[in-house]
């Protein structure tokens, strides 16, 4: 095997390893060793209670998402093609931007009640104005010579989109879903922290009162392997079909 | 097909100061049919501004283009100073958006060999040399069949051999299946050697300084002292036009 492949996994066993000798040195129920919350872990999945609240919070992750992604493409190349438009809303961004996560879910919980939309919603806002703002960005820098040679070559609408707009969007859009993913994920586990009785955050809130750490850390585990896995099946795979033409 | 005439009464860009600055004014030109027409002028009087015009890039003038005394909608093909292919499609894709419908795989194919590109035909733009890029640019303008070509100095930068042999190309093409064309260009040689008519532009703003009908006939575009005794009594019958070059 070549190094590349063979220092990350060094490193891996190299911090479980840390973590193994740290909580024996520690010796103290709330830093449990990487064998107890690997038992945990398997006990949860075993027992469904684990795939259960972790299904429901990637459900509730995959409606968010996609709403905040289409919506916010659609506003992002809005504004990102028209001046007037752009300096109309930008106050707006930047009000959202800069509204802190949990007021939004809090108020969401109290305008509409602790109900499901509610939850998406909380999470669609505090996740949309990025999408817009990177996407607009994107629209800004589109290269004008290609446009101008799709209008004199009479494409379509349809064409101009699919085959000179959306490949130079394509890196802006891989960016918002990134940063996206990652707050998302992180939003999610508060809003059903709130005002969930199921999820995620809903058993870690528990875990927390009961103080099981070993729980929570296997959870987390949980969490880190999915993110991964969509990293690398999905995200990579889109990334090297898009970019093949690129030196 | 009747000419086309070309009418500009002022054209200016948005410039830091208040007063417009025209970078064309008062140019009327007509182009008729099926000629082969050079462009000449200095560098920066507005040449590519004039070709976006004509090919309803820029839209933002005073003046009109008519052909028959009707606003003008021919199909064009726009052979630009960059080859402007999409990176992220192959040359063959590059070449297929330019058409409507579905188009034959045998036509294109023939295009392609034509430019000797066959073999690159599924390559991405961004792994061809520029005259590669500059060929598939000018198979696209081709392929249409378009009843005005324009070209913006297509040969720039492409090495002396590569350049003659897209230019005889290009006449061959022109021989084929006669359309006008309006080639933009420094090279007062090369405008000689291709053209029926050279139109000599003045620079800010732009006008027409003289029109020249080229009369070397097409079988003596080859000799080199035919096209280089065309150009020293040229030089020396209307001396106003060394300022242009």
């Amino acid at each position: 095997m070549k190094a590349s492949k063979i220092l990350p996994l060094l490193s891996l066993l190299f911090f479980v390893l840390l973590w193994q000798g740290l909580a024996v040195l520690i010796n103290d129920n709330t830093l449990p060793t990487p064998i107890l919350v690997s038992q945990v872990f398997w006990q949860e999945i075993v027992s469904g209670q684990l795939p259960h609240h972790l299904g429901i919070t990637l459900l509730r992750l995959i409606a968010s998402f996609s709403i905040a992604m289409l919506l916010g493409c659609a506003l992002g190349i809005a504004l990102g093609s028209s001046q007037k438009l752009d300096a109309f809303f930008d106050n707006w961004l930047v009000i959202f931007l800069n509204i802190p996560a949990l007021v939004t879910i809090i108020l969401c919980y109290v305008w509409f009640g602790l109900i499901e939309s509610a939850a998406i919603l909380a999470v669609v806002i505090n996740k949309l104005p990025n999408v817009i703002v990177t996407i607009r960005e994107g629209t800004k820098a589109l290269d004008k010579d290609l446009l101008e040679m799709a209008h004199c070559f009479h494409f379509s609408k349809r064409k101009i989109f699919a085959h000179v707009i959306w490949p130079q969007l394509h890196p802006f859009v891989m960016a918002a879903t990134r940063t996206g993913l990652a707050l998302i994920w992180k939003i999610i586990l508060v809003v059903e922290l709130l005002g969930r009785s199921d999820g995620m955050g809903y058993q870690l809130h528990l875990f927390f009162q009961l103080f099981d750490v070993a729980s929570i850390l296997a959870y987390t585990l949980a969490f880190i392997a999915v993110i991964q896995t969509i990293e690398l099946f999905i995200l990579k795979p889109l990334d090297r079909q898009a970019l093949r033409w690129k030196r | 097909m009747s000419d086309i005439h070309i009418h500009i009464k002022n054209k200016s860009y948005p410039t830091a100061q208040e007063d417009k600055e025209y970078i064309i004014e008062n140019l009327n030109m007509s182009l008729p049919s099926n000629e082969f027409i050079c462009l000449i002028g200095p560098s920066g009087c507005g040449k590519t501004t004039l070709l976006n015009i004509i090919a309803k890039i820029d839209t933002d003038f005073q003046g009109e283009i008519t052909q028959d005394h009707q606003a003008l909608h021919p199909s064009i093909g726009y052979i630009f100073q960059n080859p402007r292919l999409l990176p992220w499609r192959t040359v063959r894709e590059n070449i297929e958006l330019v058409f409507d419908s579905q188009v034959s795989a045998d036509y294109i194919t023939s295009l392609l060999k034509s430019m000797q590109l066959e073999a690159f035909q599924h390559s991405y733009p961004e792994h061809l040399s520029l005259g590669m890029s500059r060929r598939v640019s000018i198979i696209r303008a081709f392929a249409i069949n378009p009843e005005i070509l324009l070209l913006d100095e297509p040969f720039v930068s492409l090495d002396a051999p590569t350049a003659r042999q897209v230019r005889e190309l290009l006449i061959k093409l022109w021989h084929q299946r006669p359309h006008t064309i309006l080639f933009v260009t420094h090279d007062l040689r090369e405008a000689i050697t291709l053209a029926d008519r050279l139109i000599f532009l003045s620079a800010s703003p732009m006008s027409v300084v003289s029109e020249i009908e080229v009369t070397i006939p097409r079988d003596q575009r080859n000799n080199e002292h035919a096209i280089e005794d065309f150009r020293q009594s040229l030089l020396r019958d209307y001396p106003a036009i060394n300022d242009l070059l």
